[in-house]
């Protein structure tokens, strides 16, 4: 199992630092360096839907779901305030009032 | 590229008093609760899986891989072959290929095996927070280092609290219900910086694309959906880009 683990650090590393191991020069094509200047976001939002929205693989199963009403107010919180730290804590007592306060 | 020798390292001096380096450290402090409570459960995931539990420590401590890891354990706890496990690492960390695109132009000041450590400490809220902050700046070059500077002080806060909260986690696991769900906290800091960094409507817009094909393609393994809704979103900025130009050429042709 150590090696395991061990392979999974060399992966690791190798993976994240797979275009910038080799020395020689080269750019992308133009093209997509522009695109990729929307892939930052669309990772964030390809992380963040399905955890807000899916539950063990499977679609929302019922509507009183604690993050389908944290999720909104946090939204809202962080587009007025522009700040993380409040945004989790404000979405956080939502959430947590609504699953141990209502059982939701 | 120039063909002086790359000697600068992540240790170097320079790069931890620059201003940019304790502008990072606030930047990642901001999201840390998220990423300490989602720490926390990955802990407390990799404690109550049945692995040993010097394994669990070890991998919270060395990974430093939240998916990778939580997608490794239940198959080393099936027994299966090495490659198994490490070609489904591989395809979890698929996404990190392509942000290393990005990250490249800073990082080729510094020598390959520094490359290779900044490599392992890139996670997912590095990258989007120096792609944010540096993506369109001059290059890292010995003497420009403040975006390195940048990547040191996001890293720095960001190993250390996500290890703090993954030990503690893994260490006090029977006392932390998982019927709560803290690991929803981690889900709000990554919406609250999707959020604050969104510059305009068509990156969102983007970004809303990414986020409903991920949930559509749920089911493709190894969390490929990831990958797939990051090409789909990259594609669809570069067509709404393509027919921009193409409207703003007919109004200069008509007026």
């Amino acid at each position: 199992m150590a090696l395991a683990v061990a392979g999974l650090v060399v992966i690791s590393a190798v993976t994240r630092s797979f275009f910038f191991l080799s020395e020689q020069p080269w750019r992308l094509p133009a093209w997509a360096e522009r695109g990729l200047k929307y892939a930052p976001l669309a990772a964030l939002g390809a992380v963040v839907f399905p955890e807000v929205l899916m539950s063990h693989g499977q679609g929302p199963q019922t509507w009183a779901d604690a993050r389908f009403v944290a999720t909104p107010v946090a939204m809202a919180w962080a587009w007025w305030r522009k700040d993380m730290l409040t945004t989790i804590g404000v979405g956080m007592t939502v959430y947590l009032g609504l699953k141990l306060g209502l059982n939701w | 590229m120039s063909a002086e020798p790359l000697t600068l390292s992540l240790l170097d001096r320079r790069l931890w008093r620059h201003d940019e380096c304790r502008q990072g450290m606030l930047d990642m402090a901001r999201v840390m609760p998220g990423m300490m409570t989602w720490a926390l459960v990955t802990g407390v995931a990799m404690a109550k899986s049945g692995l040993p539990l010097s394994i669990a420590l070890m991998m919270s401590l060395s990974v430093f891989a939240a998916s990778a890891q939580l997608s490794a354990v239940p198959l080393l706890l099936a027994g299966a072959p090495l490659w198994v496990v490490w070609l489904t690492a591989l395809c979890v960390n698929l996404r990190f290929v392509i942000f290393s695109v990005q990250m490249r132009r800073h990082m080729m000041v510094l020598p390959l095996r520094w490359r290779l450590v900044a490599g392992y400490f890139t996670a997912d809220v590095t990258y989007v927070l120096s792609v944010h902050r540096h993506g369109e700046t001059e290059s890292a070059s010995n003497e420009h280092v403040a975006p390195l500077a940048y990547f040191v002080g996001l890293v720095a806060v960001n190993w250390s609290g996500w290890n703090i909260a993954s030990l503690l986690g893994v260490l006090f696991a029977t006392w932390i219900p998982q019927a709560w769900g803290l690991g929803f906290a981690g889900t709000l800091a990554l919406l609250g910086l999707l959020v604050s960094l969104a510059k305009d409507k068509r990156t969102l817009a983007t970004a809303v694309l990414a986020g409903t094909s991920a949930v559509a393609l749920f089911g493709l393994p190894y969390r490929l959906y990831i990958v797939v809704a990051v090409a789909a979103a990259v594609a669809c900025g570069l067509l709404l880009d393509e027919v921009d130009k193409l409207r703003s050429g007919a109004r200069r042709v008509t007026s």
